[in-house]
């Protein structure tokens, strides 16, 4: 399968691949997927004032689509307040990296983490998780 | 566009060049057809089939007439498992075969399965290799056939042949092997290896794709197989269709080559394989599949934990290898193999196999070990599993949610 050069380009110059300080209550971190399905995303977020999300990382176990997907995740949170990034889709990954069918999986999963990690610093701050609906996986 | 390293052998080889000269005359002015007995036209076609015949049957040691050129060895397994189903349907329904087997094989069991066979599906040890004592008791009075393929695609583990087909003999059944991968690779003797059928093809070893063979045993028993492709009752009956000429005369050459090149070509590709190999573990937490004693000479498979098999090839786009990744495949399961050999799924995700070929070159090898290392670590640096293990997390503790 001929992958697309946006995911190409994500892979060999991945963005913003690192570690945040999890135990600080400004860092929401999401961990999904499972090793055994062959993928595993990490997706950190730092929230500074007025719920802006100041810095995004990610590491990730898995194919180049997930590689790619987890990467375009983080350069699209950073700038965007908490609110704005749960408005983020996994259609909105998949059409912009022109992912086929049987990758979509990896967008689903990109997802999943971006909002993991808002939950999990939302939990941190006192506040309530987000119910998430249960992704179509 | 320069081209990548060619490690994916076991997929297919590229045609030897000495095959091609040997073929071409059959396109163009050797073009008749090997069936037509009444002008020189088909005569040459013929004979170039006939001699093709021997070089085959001199590479395996049998006669000329037990070899049925087929399309390859897909339709060999076919013949020979749904053939001897259904010519020893009298004698019984019991099929033994192993759950490492190719699919043309597997497939081919569960579609006679509807059909009334009855299948055992025998599992293998961690090394890949089938238990005898297991095999032995499988066995019934019923059973007419015993598939057990000779060297593993994947993991390139030799089945222990011999003692195989005495197991099957003593208890009447068949002994047929799907020795695509083995054959031209290591020596195959159909006598010695007490082989009452057995199926390969072409295109693994530097010959075209699209044509292959079944040996057939003509003597001590004389086996039979009922044709599945029913037609002008070409090659005794048992595989109708105008015969491949070229590709036939192709196979034929490349039966010649390996045999005459066979050895001096095991001890050079074991020599490279096992450097690659020895380079690679060294890699913290890799591991290599498979058993290391019993196997083709050329075939490495290599799983380098917590980096994921497909991600992995991506990084190698300078090389051509396979993984056992289930992003490989359109199932999204990982490795059949790999997992019968006990292997966690993660670790079959992370599988890489290099099959090593005539046209590797020691420099192939040392490229193609640099290429690795920078991938694996490259993708390590990525692998939120990586940083986990090295802070002593123990992943097997974490709930993933698995999807």
């Amino acid at each position: 399968m001929a992958y697309s050069e946006k995911v190409i380009d994500h892979y060999n110059n991945p963005r913003n691949v690192g570690t945040l300080n999890k135990e600080s209550k400004f860092v929401g971190t999401g961990l999904v997927g499972a090793p055994e399905c062959g993928d595993v995303m990490r997706l950190q977020i730092e929230v500074g004032a007025d719920n802006v999300i100041t810095d995004a990382k990610f590491k990730t176990f898995g194919c180049g689509s997930a590689i790619a997907s987890s990467s375009l995740a983080t350069e699209w949170l950073k700038g965007k307040t908490i609110d704005e990034a749960l408005t983020i889709d996994n259609m909105d990954i998949v059409e912009e990296l022109a992912l086929p069918p049987v990758k979509i999986h990896c967008s689903v999963l990109a997802e999943d983490a971006i909002k993991s990690a808002i939950n999990d610093y939302r939990v941190k701050n006192g506040l309530e998780a987000i119910v998430l609906e249960k992704s179509h996986h | 566009m320069k081209q990548p390293i060619y490690l994916d052998n076991n997929a297919t080889t590229p045609l030897d060049p000495r095959v091609l000269e040997a073929m071409l005359p059959y396109f163009t002015e050797k073009f008749g057809n090997a069936a037509s007995r009444n002008h020189a036209f088909g005569w040459v076609a013929e004979e170039g089939v006939d001699y093709a015949r021997e070089q085959v049957a001199k590479l395996i040691g049998c006669t000329e007439k037990e070899i049925i050129f087929t399309s390859g060895a897909t339709e060999a397994d076919n013949l020979g498992i749904k053939g001897v189903f259904e010519m020893y349907k009298e004698k019984g329904n019991h099929i033994i075969t192993t759950v490492t087997e190719h699919k043309a094989v597997l497939d081919t069991c569960k579609h006679l399965e509807k059909q009334g066979a009855r299948v055992t599906y025998l599992g293998v040890k961690e090394d890949g290799l089938i238990d005898l004592q297991e095999l032995e008791a499988a066995m019934t009075p019923e059973t007419i056939l015993v598939s057990i393929m000779y060297g593993n695609n994947e993991i390139g583990v030799i089945q222990p042949v011999r003692e195989i087909a005495a197991i099957a003999h003593r208890f009447g059944a068949l002994f047929m092997t799907d020795a695509t991968q083995a054959v031209g690779k290591i020596p195959v003797d159909v006598i010695a290896d007490g082989i009452d059928l057995m199926a390969f093809t072409a295109h693994k070893m530097y010959g075209p794709k699209g044509v292959g063979a079944l040996y057939v045993r003509r003597k001590n028993p004389r086996v039979k197989v009922t044709s599945q492709m029913d037609g002008g009752g070409h090659e005794r009956g048992m595989r109708s269709g105008t015969l491949n000429v070229p590709g036939i005369v192709g196979l034929g050459k490349a039966c010649e080559l390996c045999r005459l090149e066979m050895e001096s070509e095991a001890i050079r590709l074991s020599a490279l394989r096992d450097r690659l190999e020895s380079t690679l573990s060294q890699l913290e937490e890799s591991y290599v599949n498979g058993n290391t004693q019993h196997r083709l000479p050329h075939v490495a498979n290599i799983s380098f934990k917590y980096v994921e098999g497909e991600g992995l090839m991506m990084a190698m786009s300078d090389l051509a290898v396979s993984s056992g990744s289930a992003c490989t495949s359109a199932s999204l399961e990982p490795s059949y193999v790999l997992k019968s050999l006990g292997l966690s799924d993660d670790l079959a995700h992370s599988s890489i196999r290099y099959g090593l070929g005539r046209f590797t070159t020691e420099e192939d090898i040392d490229q193609a070990i640099a290429i690795t290392q920078k991938a694996v670590l490259h993708l390590r640096e990525l692998s939120p599993l990586w940083e986990m293990f090295k802070e002593g997390i123990d992943l097997s503790k974490i709930e993933w949610a698995e999807h």
